[in-house]
């Protein structure tokens, strides 16, 4: 589909490069980056068996490592309030939701592995505060709202990044996003139909459900990333057909869908600015706080410690574990060798 | 209904080269009925028997529990409702991502299987899951003392999981053939999702107890803590003697022998023991619960006692 004239050319050589002549290596990538070039062309796929430029390979596995670490990292505000959440049916929906985040985390974890770092590498880079995490998840769940404020607003947003990405030019991450976005929705409506249930309860849950929304509106606008002319690597990522619309399109787009919803629930948003452009036929919002947004993601957010130590408590626990399922693994398959050499 | 197959050998070390290596397996036990294609984890809305079946039919007054049956209802729904709350402590917490995973769907599992029971207890008074989940306090609850043991370590939790799991199976395969057809209802469902739990813990056991020094030293040292609490479980008294005699459930007593010898068989491929301890007495039954309890119930309940009567 991609090419009739062009060939891919294999991600691993054969003969290794390191033994080919300098020419051969030069016309190897030659050749790579035409077909490459032609998919890019075309809208179409690269797969991991394909020939990619190297800067393409590093900022997917920056992108989908840091997807899957925010997938793991995210799963931490909603587990908080998994012990006490207020009825049995929304114990068993949240549960579901935060399992459903290992799986996701899992998904795209493999997907990054296809561009050759393993899961435990990519792990050590999360845990040395090397890789990065969505900062959304370094403020605190405070109270039950949250709960639903996360599954609208949060989610949501992601919802309106990751729909696009289901279209990404890298076979496995867009494919990964397929499923995600699926259960996303799922999750995005379930965290309104939480909202919806407050906003119509008693007064005190109605002003819990609108303290979350107020604490929550600001953090998820900036899930979108920095505004479009502070954006450096947004462009490049549109090229190679990652990235479809930028962080400000999704931001507008995202907020007037806000805007609908909101009334629904009876609720508000805590901006005063949000309007309908009839000129540009775009939503706008009021300033945000991109000076808090960039302390978070230097590691200065409420959270920012708790959350990287539990990750930590949590695998250093399980080393111990991992240990012996590998040692009985090993165990297991050298007993297989010896019955298959007896018999 | 149809009733898993009784044959319980899905554990047995003659099966092991196709057992405990294969999550699948599990599911196998129920081979030969209609139903043997259900899968354990993936159950359809269509086919399955919902909580909010059992809440609609009480309410409904199509199902109606016995004062004794609706007792029953109440053990063993407190039983699952308390070690889903235990394990839905390890989700984010867990060594593996898989095991976050695997022990998020058992906390499901049960939890399921706790609202299904409580649903249809409260059938009796007109008192809903979360009733009597909420505002129930410490001594009204009917769970045993396993069911309340912490989490410890991984090793702790397996060695906890793998009793719950054969005394459940054997429990709700017989409890399959009840003579009130709603217990018997949320039994068929519920034998099938413990059956993969069995093969869960036993894979663990073994993996466990063959895989490091310090991971067998860790598993000895978790049955150590936990087989105290087994006796209870098999405890005959007055209720489940007239249960009995009803036909609606067998006595615990009986179902000694089938969990003795298929665990026998799993800790002897282990090269594990039966830990040589006193039982503990228990009481949980009559609403003696251990120390761990409060602390359960204080956080789990803590939210919808602040907000009595409020809907969420």
């Amino acid at each position: 589909m991609a090419s009739q004239t062009l060939q891919s050319v294999p991600a691993e050589p054969s003969p290794a490069r390191h033994e080919m002549s300098p020419e051969d290596a030069a016309r190897r990538d030659a050749e790579g980056q035409a077909y490459f070039d032609k998919v890019m062309a075309e809208d179409s796929r690269i797969e991991p068996r394909d020939w990619m430029p190297p800067a393409y390979r590093k900022t997917l596995l920056r992108q989908i490592s840091q997807h899957a670490h925010s997938e793991i990292i995210g799963m931490q505000p909603e587990a908080n309030w998994i012990s006490r959440a207020p009825s049995l049916k929304r114990k068993a929906i949240l549960m579901a939701k935060v399992q459903d985040e290992a799986g996701h985390g899992l998904y795209l974890y493999s997907a990054a592995e296809t561009l050759g770092q393993p899961r435990d590498a990519m792990m050590q880079d999360l845990m040395s505060g090397k890789a990065k995490y969505s900062s959304i998840f370094n403020y605190p769940a405070r109270t039950w709202a949250d709960m639903g404020a996360i599954g609208w607003m949060v989610d949501g947003a992601a919802i309106a990044n990751q729909v696009p990405l289901c279209r990404a030019s890298f076979g496995p991450y867009g494919r990964a996003m397929v499923r995600v976005c699926k259960e996303e929705s799922f999750h995005q409506r379930q965290g309104f139909e939480i909202l919806l249930e407050l906003s119509h309860g008693t007064p005190e849950q109605k002003q819990m459900a609108q303290d979350a929304v107020n604490r929550w509106y600001a953090p998820a606008l900036m899930m979108f990333g920095p505004p479009d002319d502070d954006s450096p690597n947004s462009k490049q990522s549109m090229a190679w057909n990652i990235k479809r619309f930028s962080n400000d399109e999704l931001r507008n787009r995202f907020v007037g869908m806000m805007m609908e919803q909101v009334k629904v629930l009876g609720l508000t948003l805590p901006d005063k600015d949000i309007r309908f452009n009839e000129e540009t036929k775009k939503w706008e919002h009021g300033p945000l706080d991109w000076e808090e947004f960039h302390e978070v993601i230097a590691g200065r957010g409420q959270c920012n410690a708790q959350r990287l130590e539990r990750r930590r408590e949590a695998h250093q626990n399980g080393a111990w574990v991992r240990e012996a399922a590998a040692a009985y693994a090993k165990k297991q398959a050298r007993k297989q060798a010896e019955k298959e050499t007896a018999a | 209904m149809s009733t898993p197959e009784t044959t319980t050998d899905t554990a047995a070390p003659a099966e092991e080269a196709a057992g405990h290596g294969d999550l699948t397996v599990g599911v196998q036990g129920a081979s030969g009925t209609g139903e043997a294609t259900a899968s354990a984890t993936r159950i359809t809305p269509g086919n399955a028997l919902r909580p909010e079946d059992i809440a609609l039919a009480v309410s409904r007054g199509t199902a109606k529990p016995s004062e004794d049956a609706a007792e029953l209802a109440l053990r063993l729904g407190d039983d699952a409702l308390i070690l889903a709350q235990r394990l839905g402590h390890w989700i984010s917490r867990a060594p593996e991502l898989e095991e976050d995973i695997a022990l998020g769907n058992i906390a499901l599992d049960q939890l399921g299987h706790a609202r299904s029971f409580l649903s249809y207890a409260g059938g009796l008074d007109g008192r809903s899951e979360d009733d009597l989940a909420y505002f129930r306090r410490e001594h009204e609850f009917r769970s045993v003392s396993l069911f309340e043991q912490p989490n410890g370590d991984f090793a702790v939790t397996i060695a906890r999981q793998f009793v719950v799991s054969y005394y459940q199976f054997e429990l709700y395969r017989r409890l399959a053939d009840s003579t009130d057809a709603t217990l018997a209802g949320i039994a068929a469902k519920a034998v099938k999702e413990v059956d993969y739990h069995r093969d869960h813990s036993a894979q663990w056991v073994l993996r466990l107890a063959h895989g490091t020094d310090e991971s067998r030293a860790r598993m000895i040292h978790g049955f150590q803590v936990i087989w105290p609490y087994v006796e209870e479980l098999f405890r005959d008294d007055e209720l489940t003697g007239r249960l009995s005699a009803a036909g609606v459930a067998v006595q615990p007593s009986s179902l000694r022998a089938d969990f003795d010898r298929l665990t026998g068989e799993v800790l002897a491929e282990a090269e594990l023991e039966v830990p040589q301890v006193q039982p503990a007495p228990g009481g949980g039954r009559r609403g003696l619960h251990s120390e761990h309890l409060g602390y359960v119930l204080a956080e789990m309940q803590v939210l919808a006692r602040e907000f009595p009567g409020a809907s969420w």
